[in-house]
Formats: structure tokens, C-alpha cells, sequence
């Protein structure tokens, strides 16, 4: 099957690096979020895979073929841009009619083509539009139509929702993953909203200063994190360091947690995600895995209740349902419980997570 | 804010004060001019006033219309040659780093603050036989013997492309560091070679800055008076060495005027039509 296959590429600009030994395996027909905070060298991954950006190393091979120094032109990807790119003086359809243009595709056909791709992004008879008059969403559709117009080996986005409103953004989120589904067609988009990653991709790459942390599908990513980066990036989770007193065994500020998959000795460092955690009242008897603090903050949030609780001076979050509400108030005295099967033991690095203001 | 239209002279009192200069500096002199141009020569002394046409029916022989056309076709060959050349050096300078562009435009600058005269004699001296650049041909073996390129068509052409350039880049200039970078990258993802982007998207995304800028530099040759008799023949003399030959030398103030405000009609009318075909072609 093909495949698009990133083998350690780099960029440098000067001393910095941009994108630091990229590896990445791609199958054919897969949805790919690059997803990462600003500035951590997605966007510049995709532009060395869309032939914008030359490499200062590695390899990018398709279908086995290396196409490391092939123009832009000759790779037959379609993009989208942030800014969408939209041509100013073509209309909707003469916009995305343009390549077929280019590859010299006679004019009534290039107007059927446009005609059958406007119908594809649901904007049927809009063709004649000049581009300034059409609004945000439709505007997107059009860049979408347009780069999907040479049915491309490659689709990819860049930040294609960012300058819509946050409505509009869930509901092409939506679209643009059943029009993929729909095509089959191997897509990469760029985002740094994890929402949007969880939602439409098959494969989720969370890079951080230039380097792939962990690429796996959406789900695995968020409860296997890789690194404290990751654990910390993809939704909300409760950073725990303590000292291996004996085997199975972690002693954490506040008190001991009893679970698998520890080093033998050492530090380590869990990761446990909110709605994991379980809360008592302070009358519960200790056991296991059960630490007791103090309720500082609770928000309701309608559909779940946050609540922080201050444990040995520090904070742990916990996410309930509504009717699951423990009846304390904020001051009172809460006893957490920590399943073993919800900590994931991080590589115990630790920088990671104390970089990152939280 | 008011939206309605501005009805006590307190509310048009911001665009009195351009509205006087406009009236003391441009309608009153052109007025003036226009009341000279149908005013009566006197033979020998200078004019009277009067209301004769006189003046403007000498402009229906051969020789006026000749040079009346030469002017026009040359100011538009002008525009044209400076705006070719120009439009794609902009567009390479505004993607330029940021002090390269700076050093670019201070050095354009530079050569606005030359006047016509020190231009002329420039180019006269670079193309002439004794010190121009036909010994440099010779010296690397291109040429058997230097040459004088001046006074020639040529000449005069390249001396007002060489005055009107900096103009040129100065007005793309803006229009271009505005042009968003992803339009040509996009036009590059979707097969178009580098020149085929240039031109199919750069060149007719900015087709308006391109028609001001052709206009401005029309316009601009067309008032050139020093450097058609500095590097052109006596046929290459424009309607404007007319003009200053008339008024000065020949002490023909009338004729002189009438030339002028013909002149000035005939640009006005030209840039009227060039905005008007494309305006049309946008509806």
C-alpha cells in the first residue's frame, strides 16, 4: 500500500532548528493532525512535505519514490492555506478551476469540473461569485473545492478553521472529516487546538520544539501519553513525582500510591487525568491509594463539576459528574482517591511538565 | 461620527484649507494660462487680451500633430518600459530581508534627488564615444572601435526610463509588500511553475496598481523637456521642448499656452479612457 514516509527531516534557520528529525510513516487514505503549540515546527513540517520549505536533512519519500527536492508544482499536493490564498481577481470558480487552468484543461470542461467540486463543498451556483463576496465559510470552501480540484495523492491543511468562529469551526470539523472519509484521500492538517485534532483525526502527531513527541491514534494519545509534554498538552492532567520506596510502591506528597509498571528505584512521574480521580468525604476510612487534602475551589460546569483540592501543598483536579457531587464545601476536608488503573507511569524527566505555566 | 452630508461652513471647514491651495495653486494658474492661450500676439512685443483661436488652429498642421503624437507615443513607451522592468524588480525587492529592502529604497531615493540636467549629461557622457561604455566593448574584444550612442532614440529613451524607474518602484512598492506571499505559494501547490505564478496570479491580482502606475509614469514623461534635447535628435523633440521654446525663446506666450492646455487635455482625456476600460472590464 502506499504511503507517505517523513525520514528524518530537518530544518535550520542558522542556529535554530525549526523541525528537528522527523520520522513519521503516513498509510495511504489516513487523516493526520500535526498538532503542538505555536511555534513548535508543524506548520514548517508541513510546508518541507508540500515542497515550500527545502530540508536541510532527511528524506520524504511517496509511494517509495523520494521526492525530497521536487518543486511544488510537480507534487501534485493539494493545500490549504491559513490565510486561504484565495485569488482576488478570479471568481469562486475560476479559483478553483485554476490548476486545471494550468494544466491547460479546455474552459467547458474546467467549468463543469468547478461546477460538480462546488457541489462536493455544498455551494451549488456560487461559481460566478467574486471571492470578496463571499462570507468566512464559504471562503473556505472554496480554498478546500480548490485544492481538492486535481484530486491530489495529498491533502493538506494549515490551520484551515483558525479564523472561523467557534460554531462555525465544530461543524467543519465535522464535514471535513466525512468529505475525507468520503474520498478516501491521505489528509494532513495543522492545528494547535486538541479539540480539533481529537475530533476529526485517525492519527494524532503532538510535536513540541521541533520534535515529533508522540504519534499515535487520538484516543491512545490521550490515555497513553508518551511524555509529561503530551499528558500535559492533550486535555487536563494531574502531574504526580515521587520516590520508589519499595517495589510497587510510590510515595507522593501527601502519601502513598500502590501501582504497576514503576522503575525499580528512583523517581517517577504519573500522569492521572481528572475524570479519574475519585473523591470522598474526609470521613471515608484511609486504604489504599487514598490521600486526604482540603476542597479548595469547585467550578460547575454544567455537564461535569471541576473541583481542586490542595493535597500536601499541592493541587489535584477531579472531574465529576453532577449527581456524583460529594457534599463538601469549599475549606472542608476531602479524602482523593487515586485508582491504580488510571496512573500512567511518564518517562520521569520532569522538565517537561515544570516548563509549561499551567 | 456624521454620516450626513456636511451642510454648515463649520462642517466643511477640514477641506477648506486644501480646497484654497488647490484654487490658488492649480485653478488660478491654469486659468490664467487657458485666458493666455486665446490672447493676441503682438508681433515683436507681447500679447493683449482677446479671444482668438488662432493659436490652437496651428495645431491642425502636419508638423504639431507629428510632435504632438511623438510626445504622446513616447511617454507611453516610457511608462510601458519602466513599468515592465519595474513591476518585476519590485516584486523581487519587496521579497527582499528587511535591510536589503531598506538599502534598495534609500539608494532609489538617491536618485530622485538627481535633477533632469545632471541625468542628461550622465547618460550623454556614459554613451558618447570618447568615455562611454562602447570602450568597455572594445577593451574586452566585443567591439572594433568605440562609438557614440548619443544623441539617438535610444538614448533618450534610456535616459527617461532611468528618470521615471525610481517613481515607478516607489508607487508598486507599497501594493506589493502588501501582496500576501500564500497567493503564490498556493498558485505553486497547484502546478504553476514560478513564471507561470508571476503571471497568472501576481501580475493580474495587482492589474489596478499596475494601470496607476503606467498612468503616474505616462504623465510624468510627458512633462520632460531637458532630456529629449540633451540625448535625442531634433525630430525626438516633444511638445513640451515646444512649448518651453515658445515661451521662452520665441516670446510667443499665447502659443505657448495653447499648447499647454492642449497638452493637458489630451493626458487628461487618455487617463480618462485608461480608467475607464478598466473599470469596465471589472463589471
Amino acid at each position: 500500500m502506499s504511503a507517505l514516509v517523513l525520514d528524518g527531516l530537518t530544518k535550520r534557520y542558522g542556529s535554530f532548528t525549526a523541525v528537528h528529525g522527523a520520522s513519521l510513516r503516513i498509510p495511504h487514505g489516513q487523516f493526520v493532525c500535526l498538532l503542538g503549540p505555536s511555534g513548535c515546527g508543524k506548520t514548517t513540517l508541513m510546508r518541507m512535505i508540500a515542497g515550500l520549505e527545502e530540508p536541510s536533512g532527511g528524506r520524504l519519500l511517496i509511494d517509495d519514490g523520494d521526492i525530497t527536492t521536487t518543486p511544488a508544482h510537480k507534487r501534485d499536493f493539494g493545500m490549504v492555506f491559513q490565510s486561504l490564498a484565495l485569488f482576488p481577481h478570479l471568481t469562486a470558480g475560476e479559483n478553483i478551476a485554476y490548476p486545471l487552468r494550468i494544466r491547460g484543461v479546455p474552459a467547458a470542461e474546467r467549468r463543469r469540473k468547478a461546477e460538480s467540486l462546488l457541489e462536493l463543498v455544498r455551494l451549488p451556483g456560487m461559481g460566478d461569485r467574486p471571492v470578496s463576496r463571499l462570507s468566512g465559510g464559504q471562503r473556505q470552501r472554496v480554498a478546500i473545492a480548490r485544492a481538492l480540484a486535481l484530486e491530489p495523492k495529498l491533502f493538506l491543511l494549515d490551520e484551515p478553521l483558525s479564523a472561523l468562529d467557534a460554531k462555525l469551526r465544530e461543524a467543519m470539523q465535522i464535514e471535513l472529516k466525512q468529505l475525507q472519509r468520503r474520498l478516501g484521500i491521505t489528509t494532513i492538517v495543522v492545528t494547535h487546538d486538541q479539540r480539533e485534532a481529537l475530533t476529526m483525526a485517525d492519527l494524532v502527531v503532538v510535536m513540541s520544539e521541533g520534535q515529533i513527541r508522540q504519534a499515535a491514534p487520538p484516543m491512545e494519545v490521550y490515555r497513553r501519553p508518551a511524555d509529561a509534554f503530551v499528558a500535559d498538552f492533550i486535555g487536563m492532567t494531574n502531574l504526580l513525582e515521587g520516590d520508589v520506596t519499595a517495589p510497587g510502591r510510590l510515595s507522593v506528597p501527601g502519601g502513598e500510591l500502590a501501582l504497576e509498571g514503576l522503575p525499580r528505584q528512583g523517581r517517577a512521574l504519573l500522569s492521572v487525568r481528572p475524570e479519574e480521580v475519585l473523591l470522598h468525604p474526609a470521613t471515608t476510612p484511609g486504604g489504599a491509594n487514598r490521600l486526604s487534602g482540603t476542597l479548595s475551589f469547585v467550578r460547575d460546569l454544567g455537564a461535569s463539576v471541576e473541583f481542586r483540592i490542595e493535597v500536601a501543598g499541592r493541587e489535584i483536579v477531579a472531574l465529576t459528574r453532577p449527581q456524583d457531587r460529594p457534599a463538601v464545601e469549599p475549606g472542608g476536608a476531602v479524602t482523593v482517591e487515586i485508582p491504580a488503573g488510571a496512573c500512567v507511569v511518564l518517562p520521569a524527566e520532569g522538565q517537561a511538565a515544570g516548563e509549561r505555566p499551567s | 461620527m456624521i454620516r450626513r452630508a456636511p451642510r454648515s461652513l463649520a462642517e466643511h471647514a477640514p477641506i477648506l484649507f486644501p480646497a484654497l491651495m488647490l484654487i490658488v495653486f492649480f485653478v488660478i494658474p491654469f486659468g490664467l494660462m487657458i485666458a493666455v492661450s486665446v490672447a493676441r500676439r503682438i508681433p515683436g512685443g507681447f500679447y493683449e487680451p482677446d479671444f482668438v483661436f488662432a493659436n490652437y488652429e496651428r495645431f491642425l498642421t502636419a508638423f504639431f500633430g507629428g510632435v504632438l503624437s511623438f510626445s504622446l507615443e513616447l511617454a507611453a513607451l516610457v511608462a510601458a518600459v519602466a513599468v515592465g522592468i519595474g513591476f518585476p524588480f519590485t516584486y523581487r525587492l519587496a521579497r527582499l530581508p528587511r535591510a536589503a529592502q531598506v538599502r534598495w529604497l534609500v539608494f532609489l531615493l538617491s536618485i530622485l534627488s538627481l535633477s533632469e540636467v545632471i541625468i542628461g549629461f550622465a547618460w550623454s557622457t556614459l554613451l558618447s564615444r570618447t568615455a562611454g561604455i562602447t570602450n568597455l566593448l572594445v577593451a574586452v574584444g566585443l567591439m572594433a572601435e568605440p562609438q557614440s550612442l548619443s544623441p539617438s532614440f535610444g538614448a533618450l529613451l534610456a535616459g527617461m526610463v532611468y528618470q521615471a524607474f525610481p517613481y515607478t518602484v516607489l508607487v508598486l512598492y507599497p501594493a506589493l509588500a502588501r501582496l500576501d506571499p500564500a497567493l503564490v505559494e498556493a498558485s505553486r501547490t497547484l502546478g504553476a511553475s514560478p513564471v507561470k505564478a508571476f503571471f497568472t496570479v501576481v501580475v493580474p491580482s495587482q492589474r489596478n496598481t499596475i494601470v496607476a502606475t503606467l498612468i503616474m509614469a505616462f504623465v510624468f514623461a510627458l512633462g520632460s523637456y531637458l532630456l529629449p534635447q540633451l540625448l535625442g535628435r531634433p525630430q525626438h523633440w516633444t511638445l513640451s521642448v515646444l512649448i518651453t521654446d515658445q515661451a521662452i525663446y520665441q516670446s510667443n506666450m499665447p502659443f505657448a499656452a495653447a499648447m499647454a492646455v492642449f497638452l493637458v487635455l489630451v493626458s487628461l482625456a487618455l487617463v480618462g479612457l485608461a480608467l475607464l476600460a478598466g473599470r469596465k472590464e471589472e463589471a
